[in-house]
């Protein structure tokens, strides 16, 4: 009846086997820096998504690991923004890289703050209060239009070279490399943490908070962590979009930001970090192809995608590639499995 | 023998309804001690409120003699007052292996360590694997805990609980709903728990209470009714009257 004792070494890559990395990925980032040389033409584009992936990659790290819905995540996006612009404008910080950490870092402020009106509530009180949020920072920027450029947006910002050497061109050259680069930096960080007890133990309070203060973590402090993390995230894409357009303006706030970051999300998958970027690519593009073609039915094709995710997907938010990934885990199982029964 | 967890006066009430009544309750070291009462009568209410679920409408509770009353829940696992749930509250989508792995990193303030990847510890990894094996969980550390036969998920309960090292271990019913032929396995888990842990048991079987416990305390719509030896509240007539009257009324 007692099952047979097991390795401490067998379990070891058990534990482990979520952080292992799958050759997809490296076949992924290879493409993506592979881009740099090979289609010089779309760096404008690539760029956008280099800043959108890195924005719902930010909102994954709430959503698909701690469980925290949110309609308002552009709060952080225009706070970093704005912070960027300003840094460049005013001749504050004019070294693009320094900026940005700067960025991130008021936005990660501002997203502790606000954390403490997110612990408590259903999912429905978390959309109103984080679309609140961000409708009171829109018309907070709209108001100080001395500072923020009101709804002209700012005027006159100049970005400076990357670390004095780079310099941004019109193409989106240097643009995209940057952005890449922050991106891929980022998400290694991203992919630690997601990794880490402290990112078991988010995955933990979102399945069951009960049980998880039952064995002593505090799910509050653990909310607040990833919430400003996360808002740190969003507030360095918004940055990124500043630096690489020279431009902020009321619209980075706007609610239409938030809602299309949660169908990014939604098309690529909540909750393995990939979904954000998967799902950047697959909008850009089809926003590109789609409303070249035929430009006021854009809204609707990706209104009918959207139903169609969410109606196929099994579950409301962790969507339509679950299967897909459930899929990939199993095979990954399974040569652990059999790696781990040959050595015994 | 030293009081370890100790109630004054606790009182609880929903809106009306009084769930725990007055209850002055004391539980010794090394205590193996059962809480039995009819359904309803406020056992699992007590538990909530000794861990911090739910906070008493009046009264305190004492940990060594320190009032607790208004800490927090995961506050006061860390200071060893630890429970179990009697319907499953287990992390669906996670692995026993990461249930356990978790609780353990917890347990040892690794929590907060987000550079490090989740079995990179040797030694955090020996003891996974040690309370895996102690609870017969080793055959299915790498399934989803929802897909696990519901023996199995009752044993991870006891078995997360432990891996918190608890001085004070709540059980809630630990074996309601197992079938027949599953049930020694939980009861045999439950005896070997360790002898310095004081344990509280929640349970209807009387099989069970009265082999495992070595003092009852009978728990009556709220109230502490009587406490005493397994002998004593065999032979209580009181109890007799209210317990037995209940079951024959059940029957
Ligand atoms: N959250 C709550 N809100 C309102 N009433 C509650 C709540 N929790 C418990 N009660 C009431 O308190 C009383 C005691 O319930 P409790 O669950 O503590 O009983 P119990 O002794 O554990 O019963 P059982 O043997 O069935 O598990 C019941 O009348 C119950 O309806
Ligand atoms: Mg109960």
């Amino acid at each position: 009846m007692t099952p047979p004792p097991i390795a401490v070494r067998t379990a070891t890559e058990w534990l482990s086997a979520r952080a292992r990395w799958h050759p997809l990925e490296i076949v992924f980032w290879f493409a993506a820096f592979a881009a740099i040389y090979l289609f010089p033409a779309r760096h404008l584009i690539l760029t956008e998504i280099a800043w959108l992936g890195l924005f719902a990659l930010s909102l994954d790290l709430i959503l698909g690991y701690a469980g925290i819905i949110s309609l308002g995540h552009a709060a952080f996006f225009g706070f970093g923004a704005y912070t960027a612009a300003l840094l460049a404008k005013h001749e504050i910080i004019e070294e693009p890289v320094l900026a940005l950490l700067i960025s991130g870092c008021a936005a990660m402020a501002l997203g502790f703050v606000t954390s403490f009106l997110v612990l408590r509530g259903s999912d429905l009180t978390r959309l109103m209060v984080t679309l609140g949020v961000a409708l009171v920072l829109r018309e907070l920027a709209n108001r100080y239009g001395w500072l923020t450029g009101g709804a002209d947006g700012l005027q006159g910002v100049s970005i400076k070279p990357v670390l004095g050497v780079f310099r941004f061109d019109m193409f989106g050259h240097t643009g995209y490399t940057y952005s890449l680069t922050v991106l891929f930096i980022l998400f290694l960080v991203a992919r630690r943490l997601v990794n880490s007890p402290f990112g078991l133990s988010l995955l933990s309070v979102k399945s069951n908070p009960l049980r998880s203060s039952a064995i002593g973590i505090s799910v509050d402090a653990r909310l607040v962590a990833i919430y400003t993390v996360a808002a740190g995230y969003a507030g360095i894409a918004g940055a990124l979009l500043a630096q690489t357009t020279a431009f902020a303006s009321l619209e980075v706030f706007s609610f239409d930001r938030s809602a299309d970051l949660l169908l990014v999300l939604i098309i690529g998958g909540a909750g393995y970090l990939y979904g954000g970027l998967i799902g950047a690519i697959i909008f850009k593009f089809m926003q590109d192809y789609l409303s070249a073609l035929t430009p006021q039915y854009w809204p609707f094709w990706i209104g009918l995608a959207l139903v169609v995710i969410v109606l196929v997907g099994r579950d409301r938010i962790t969507s339509w590639t679950t299967p897909i990934r459930l899929m990939a885990a199993r095979l990954n199982w399974r040569a652990l499995a059999r790696r781990s029964a040959e050595r015994l | 023998m030293a009081v370890v967890l100790e109630t004054i006066s606790l009182v609880k009430q929903f809106n009306g309804v009084i769930a725990s009544d007055n209850v002055s309750l004391q539980i010794e070291k090394g205590a193996r001690q059962a809480l039995i009462g009819p359904n309803g009568a406020g056992k699992t209410t007590l538990i909530n409120l000794l861990t911090g679920v739910s906070r008493p409408t009046s009264g305190s509770i004492l940990l060594d003699g320190e009032d607790i009353t208004d800490l927090s829940t995961h506050k006061r696992v860390r200071l060893g007052i630890v429970r179990t749930f009697q319907i499953n509250q287990l992390f669906s989508d996670l692995t026993p292996l990461e249930t356990i792995g978790l609780a353990v990193s917890e347990r040892r303030g690794q929590g907060l360590d987000w550079w490090r990847i989740v079995g990179s510890r040797p030694d955090l990894v020996a003891e996974v694997v040690e309370i895996l094996e102690r609870f017969h969980l080793t055959d299915v550390i790498d399934k989803r805990t929802a897909v696990l036969p519901y023996g199995k998920q009752r044993l991870l309960e006891i078995a997360v609980a432990i891996a918190c090292r608890p001085r004070v271990l709540l059980l809630d019913e630990p074996a309601a709903g197992v079938p027949e032929e599953e049930r020694h396995e939980i009861l045999a888990a439950v005896a070997a728990l360790p002898s310095d842990v004081s344990v509280l048991l929640i349970e209807h079987d009387m099989d069970i209470v009265f082999s495992f416990a070595d003092r009852i305390s009978v728990l009556v719509n709220g109230a502490l009714f009587v406490e005493g030896t397994p002998e004593e509240v065999a032979h209580d007539a009181r109890v007799k009257a209210v317990y037995l009257g209940e079951e024959l009324v059940d029957a």
